[in-house]
């Protein structure tokens, strides 16, 4: 009998973490895990407790109860160790205005401990991961919103960070300028790199995360790949009738005694699971299921 | 594929397949320290320019007000012409300025407005190597700018001692422990508008009470001995005997008040700023 290996240390790990503000609960017992090697997303509304989370991973914040460990240091005591072996890009621009994106670099580099002799190749792969070679000597604050952005994730990987934390990578941006990122996310994540995303946009989610938490309230109500969520959440297929909403609260009300799953989908009302309810549903539309009806069922909250 | 691709594959090769550990950091690592000092250095070479005016333009007016105003109706005090008195008390103005304002305005700036400190603090960079940086950089520039008024005496006939060379140590000692004391308050304030409160309740009254432009041993009993707590009162008579008097065994009273001042306001500031900073 063939005794399989050890599975590997988790790169991140939470257990039973909570965090007050006051009195204000913003993380309530979270428990997550990170394996090496994987996209995870941490999708959730504003306010689910997200940020705080990463801000928990870099001991900026410190946690009332719970441990945490990143890359098998324990924070908050070797939270150092820790972050001298990840990268972190920020929801909110922190770059120096007054310094050039190759100044910036410089100065990570020397924080991050590369070795002099290597710090300028890492500044100039830096900047070619980037595409800001030609931008090299500009000053931050002389750069379209998505160059910033993208600089901002080269900080992150100017030391060849193990493992990246993007907290609302794409936040504000255009739809162009997210695409460029996502292939830069994208490229980390097929390389090996383990990647903790946080956002709030499902497209986001289940485009670049090999699994999903859903995060609500202080803690993950839900954990799987993008697919398997929106089939145990959301079922196969969604009916979306449209009519005035006298019609659908009429609507609503039979649902709630028939047991349907429903939730209102801009001016429809989105009937979940509708494989199970063939022949009973009045007239509609059908669509595929997706994240985003999962992530309602579950938190009950709308996303964007 | 484009350079770009290539750059990018190759370093994302190595950050997914490296397992390296890196060696245990110290709390304090001169490593972090440089390098928060470097990013000051960068924006100080753009900048040169305006911080180096505002801090050496205003004492040197002073210093040219004082000395040839005042200096033209009094004749001596203790021993020395005014312009000698005046001109080395002056340093100390020099170091307040140009350490105290950078602490207050330029933390309050960093943490809140452009977040340049959570930016080091998701790097491998703590709180006590922010502040350890702020104060060695600022300080070392105080202990600069603290000269140009010494040197406009000296332009206009002040005779100093070859002990006068320890003059920019003494500044920067000063002056470490007045960018300690802007950090500190700085951390603490809800909003830059109660700068105006430590501006005018506490440094100007402290550059009035050290001796800078008239002696303290006329004050009332109680201000006498709260200038003699002053930390800018033991920089000027410092500054005063290297350049005028000569040195004397009470100045390493002087010097032991400025370094315990200095390293006490040091870790207060480190508190303060974790407390700002560390959620």
């Amino acid at each position: 009998m063939g005794v399989s290996a050890p599975a590997p240390a988790p790169a991140i790990a939470l257990r039973g973490v909570v965090k007050r503000f006051g009195p204000i609960t913003a993380v309530a017992g979270l428990d997550l895990e990170v394996p090496p090697g994987i996209c995870l997303g941490l999708l959730g509304p504003n306010g689910a407790g997200k940020s705080t989370t990463m801000r928990m991973l870099t001991a900026q914040a410190i946690a009332d109860e719970g441990s945490i460990s990143v890359l098998g240091w324990e924070l908050p005591r070797e939270s150092k160790q820790a972050r001298a072996e990840m990268g972190v890009v920020p929801q909110l621009d922190n770059l120096d205005v007054e310094l050039t994106c190759r100044q910036v670099l410089t100065v990570f580099a020397r924080l991050y401990r590369v070795p002099p002799a290597e710090r300028d190749r890492a500044v100039e792969r830096a900047l070619a991961i980037a595409n800001l070679t030609e931008r090299a000597d500009t000053r931050v604050d002389l750069l379209s919103g998505g160059m910033r952005r993208r600089l901002l994730i080269a900080r992150g990987l100017v030391h060849r960070p193990r493992l990246v934390l993007l907290d609302e990578p794409t936040v504000g941006l255009d739809p162009q300028v997210r695409q460029e990122l996502w292939s830069l996310i994208d490229a980390l994540r097929a390389e090996g790199t383990t990647v903790l995303m946080s956002t709030h946009y499902i497209e986001e989610a289940e485009r670049l995360a090999d699994t999903v938490c859903v995060m609500a309230r202080g803690m993950i109500v839900a954990r799987g790949k993008p697919a398997d969520l929106v089939r145990a959440h959301a079922g196969e297929q969604t009916h979306e009738v449209y009519g005035p909403p006298a019609r659908l609260e009429e609507l609503r009300a039979q649902g709630e005694r028939a047991g349907w799953a429903m939730r209102r989908s801009g001016p429809a009302l989105a009937i979940l699971h509708a494989e199970r309810h063939d022949g009973t549903l009045p007239d509609g539309v059908r669509r595929a299921a997706t994240l985003e009806d999962a992530f309602v069922m579950l938190t009950g909250e709308e996303i964007e | 594929m484009s350079e770009g691709d290539v750059a990018r594959s190759s370093l994302l090769a190595m950050s997914g397949g490296r397992k390296r550990r890196v060696r245990r950091l110290h709390r304090i690592e001169p490593g972090a320290v440089v390098g928060v000092m470097s990013r000051d250095a960068t924006v100080f070479t753009r900048n040169w320019k305006t911080t180096t005016f505002s801090s050496v333009v205003e004492p040197t007016i002073y210093l040219l007000a004082f000395g040839f105003g005042l200096g033209a109706l009094i004749t001596t005090i203790g021993g020395l012409t005014y312009k000698e008195y005046v001109g080395t008390g002056i340093v100390a103005m020099a170091v307040l300025f140009s350490s105290a304002f950078p602490g207050l305005y330029g933390t309050f700036l960093k943490y809140r407005f452009q977040r340049t400190y959570d930016a080091f603090l998701a790097a491998p960079v703590d709180v006590d190597e922010i502040v350890s940086a702020e104060i060695l950089w600022i300080g070392l520039r105080a202990g600069i700018y603290g000269n140009a008024p010494l040197l406009v005496a000296i332009a206009f006939g002040l005779d100093p001692k070859p002990t006068a060379v320890l003059v920019p140590l003494i500044c920067f000692i000063s002056g470490v422990g007045w960018v300690a004391f802007g950090v500190m308050i700085s951390a603490m304030a809800q909003s830059i508008d109660n700068f105006s409160y430590i501006t005018s309740g506490v440094l100007t009254p402290t550059f009035l009470t050290a001796g800078t432009f008239f002696p303290i041993a006329n004050f009332p009993p109680l201000l006498r001995a709260l200038a003699h707590v002053n930390p800018l009162y033991h920089c000027v008579a410092l500054v005063r005997d290297v350049v005028v008097l000569g040195v004397r065994w009470a100045d390493l009273g002087h010097l032991a008040f400025l370094l315990g001042f200095a390293l006490l306001l040091w870790r207060l500031a480190i508190w303060r700023l974790r407390v700002r900073l560390i959620d």
